[in-house]
């Protein structure tokens, strides 16, 4: 019983990884960059929605509306200012410049609320709901449905939308999609707004169920990049996949063994995926590169 | 040309190590340590990933190892303080270069940005494991080196001063055997084409590999001198990630797969971040400042000081030379514009 406990939280709270790991893998798929600064921009996400409820008394899920186009904004700022200038090596030259980003933004924040943790309130986080033999709190269930309505979105915008066949062409070929009068540029700018839009709601969703500080980006960043090599990087699917089941494998590990050690047995089965198929689990293999 | 060169390193050299005696202030000499172990460091990344073009973010790792390797070797074999520690600093890091060979192995079998996210990865995998093996590792509490009791104030940084200076010049003779080797054009071939490189009869898997450990066991080494010298150990100071990208910021800075690159780099961030560290606490000024120096350096000077200057100096040379003589000589001097500069001018690299 409680092992189906750990199963249902480890999936709801799975969607909300799967939110902020599918920012990272689109922007991968079509950039070729990396975000390292994913996860402080997770943590300013969850940051802004804590000061529109405490503020201005904003309900967290209908802050997102002001949270998330603002992050979309902030985030067509960060690709035009620190992203397209770099024109050669752009992998691993990102991977430095998103480091920057992050340690900026991570400053900032500790600037303005310092490093004491916070947690968000709302009712629904509070209080909890009776399913089988245990208590759920509303937030969990909240959580994961607007990963699902929000995933949703995307799955909509990628394959039903005109802009969704270019972003979709861009990540199979970048030059053929020039080639073919895509405004590739443009493109990858939007997609790396969506991707830091979606890591804004996943903050809230996160800062929700956990408290947070500005330092907790690090062992967010570490996550979702295991989550995202497990799926293997660049497949949407694969991501939600790992998500889900890192989660599920965390917490079954600490029910049944201890919490201390939950996320090093999910890296270790990254590993062992590793071994087996370096590509991690939906990955294209990759091709020579001239 | 090569008199002025040696006779400009060999003064070099003689500064370093008159050094302490120059500035015998504490706070100096001790930002002076903290800048040779990163130096040393981030010269013993620059083998692997300058050299292959495996950019390794994760190498923190090592360095934690070598540090809690010492810790525990003092602690269990009852090692005072003093030089006792000093002589073990080359075991911790073979124990780093051990736990390199496995995860080496796994790390180097995908390529690129793969690669990057997994060494990154493995790093806090590591570092969780510092948390949580308890018994090992006294957990977040973290594990105590002995402390050298008959140093004085004034005397306790020298010893480490002149120990991590050894190293650092033990680090670059390893660098430059390395990239003057035909091992080391094994490597360089890999970094511009590996599938190549291995057409060519380069064996690929192995060179990487042995890079790999190679600077593993620097790192380690260095790691633990760093470790004996701040005297306390924990999972967050010895796994550090800001190290991770620390070496890898200075090498880019001073410019990737270059000889001095890596020193170059260090001499000029680590005594700026250790100055806004002092200045600033560890509060938020200090990360926003060098977070934006981080974006400065890398936006302006993507290819790093060195080659950078390379070029210019080359474009000059190119330029007075077709002056003097009208044909020929625009042909041979033109500067190489594509592909890695300094593999085929081996003379302008080293310094």
């Amino acid at each position: 019983m409680i092992i189906v406990e750990a199963i249902i939280t480890g999936i709801l709270t799975g969607g909300v990884y799967a939110l902020m790991a599918s920012g990272l893998t689109l922007v991968f798929g079509v950039m070729n960059i990396i975000n390292i600064g994913q996860g402080a921009l997770v943590i300013l996400g969850a940051y802004l929605s804590y000061v529109l409820e405490q503020k201005l008394h904003i309900d967290l899920f209908v802050g997102l509306l002001l949270t998330m186009p603002a992050m979309f904004a902030f985030g067509l700022l960060i690709e035009w200012l620190f992203i397209r200038p770099i024109k050669r090596d752009r992998t691993m030259l990102s991977i430095l410049v998103t480091f920057g980003v992050s340690l900026i933004i991570e400053g900032v924040l500790n600037l303005i609320f310092s490093a004491d943790y916070v947690q968000l309130h709302a009712w629904y986080i509070t209080a909890s709901f009776q399913i089988g033999g245990f208590y759920l709190a509303y937030i969990y269930v909240f959580g994961f449905l607007l990963a699902v309505v929000l995933l949703g979105g995307l799955y909509l915008l990628l394959y039903r939308t005109k802009f969704g066949h270019s972003v979709r062409a861009s990540m199979q070929n970048r030059t053929a999609a020039e080639l073919i009068g895509i405004d590739v540029e443009r493109v990858s700018a939007i997609t790396f707004g969506i991707g830091i839009a979606l890591a804004a709601a996943g903050g809230m969703a996160f800062g929700a169920t956990n408290a947070f500080d500005a330092g907790s980006s690090y062992d967010l960043i570490s996550r979702l990049l295991a989550i995202i090599i497990f799926g293997g990087m660049g497949s949407l699917s694969g991501a939600l996949i790992a998500s889900l089941g890192m989660l599920v494998v965390e917490d079954v590990t600490s029910v049944v063994w201890s919490p201390v050690w939950a996320s090093t047995v999910f890296f270790i089965l990254l590993v062992l995926i590793l071994v087996v198929r370096p590509q991690g689990l939906l990955g294209q293999v990759e091709g020579r590169k001239q | 040309m090569r008199m002025v060169k040696t006779a400009g390193l060999l003064v070099l050299l003689a500064l370093a190590i008159v050094f302490p005696l120059l500035f015998p202030n504490p706070t100096v000499t001790g930002i002076a340590v903290f800048t040779l172990i990163f130096a040393a460091a981030s010269t013993g990344w620059n083998i692997l990933s300058g050299y292959t073009g495996y950019v390794a973010l994760g190498h923190g790792a090592y360095f934690g190892i070598g540090a809690y390797a010492l810790a525990l070797l003092c602690q269990d074999w009852n090692i005072a303080g003093g030089y006792g520690p000093f002589l073990l600093v080359p075991l911790a890091g073979l124990l780093a270069a051990l736990i390199a060979v496995p995860l080496g192995w796994l790390a180097l079998r995908v390529r690129r940005h793969t690669f990057v996210v997994i060494t990154i990865a493995m790093f806090f995998i590591l570092q969780l494991l510092a948390y949580n093996l308890r018994g090992l590792t006294n957990g977040s509490t973290g594990l105590g080196l002995p402390i050298p009791a008959d140093w004085s104030g004034d005397f306790f940084n020298t010893p480490f001063y002149y120990v991590s200076l050894a190293l650092l010049l033990v680090a670059l003779a390893v660098s430059w055997w390395v990239r003057h080797s035909k091992y080391g054009l094994g490597l360089l071939a890999i970094r511009d084409d590996e599938d190549r490189a291995l057409g060519l009869g380069v064996k690929t898997g192995p060179s990487k590999l042995a890079a790999f450990v190679l600077s593993a066991l620097l790192v380690g080494m260095m790691g633990a001198v760093w470790g004996y010298f701040v005297g306390s150990i924990y999972p967050n100071t010895a796994f550090d990630a800001n190290f991770d990208v620390a070496i890898a910021l200075m090498a880019f800075l001073g410019g990737l797969g270059t000889l001095a690159g890596p020193i170059l780099g260090a001499l000029l961030l680590e005594p700026t971040q250790q100055y806004f560290a002092l200045q600033y606490g560890q509060s938020g000024y200090y990360l926003v400042i060098y977070g934006a120096l981080f974006l400065v350096v890398i936006l302006l000077l993507p290819q790093g000081i060195i080659p950078t200057i390379q070029a210019r100096w080359a474009k000059y040379r190119a330029t007075r030379n077709q002056e003097e003589r009208e044909d020929e000589a625009v042909v041979t001097a033109l500067p190489d514009q594509g592909g890695s500069p300094g593999i085929e001018k081996k003379e302008g690299i080293n310094l």
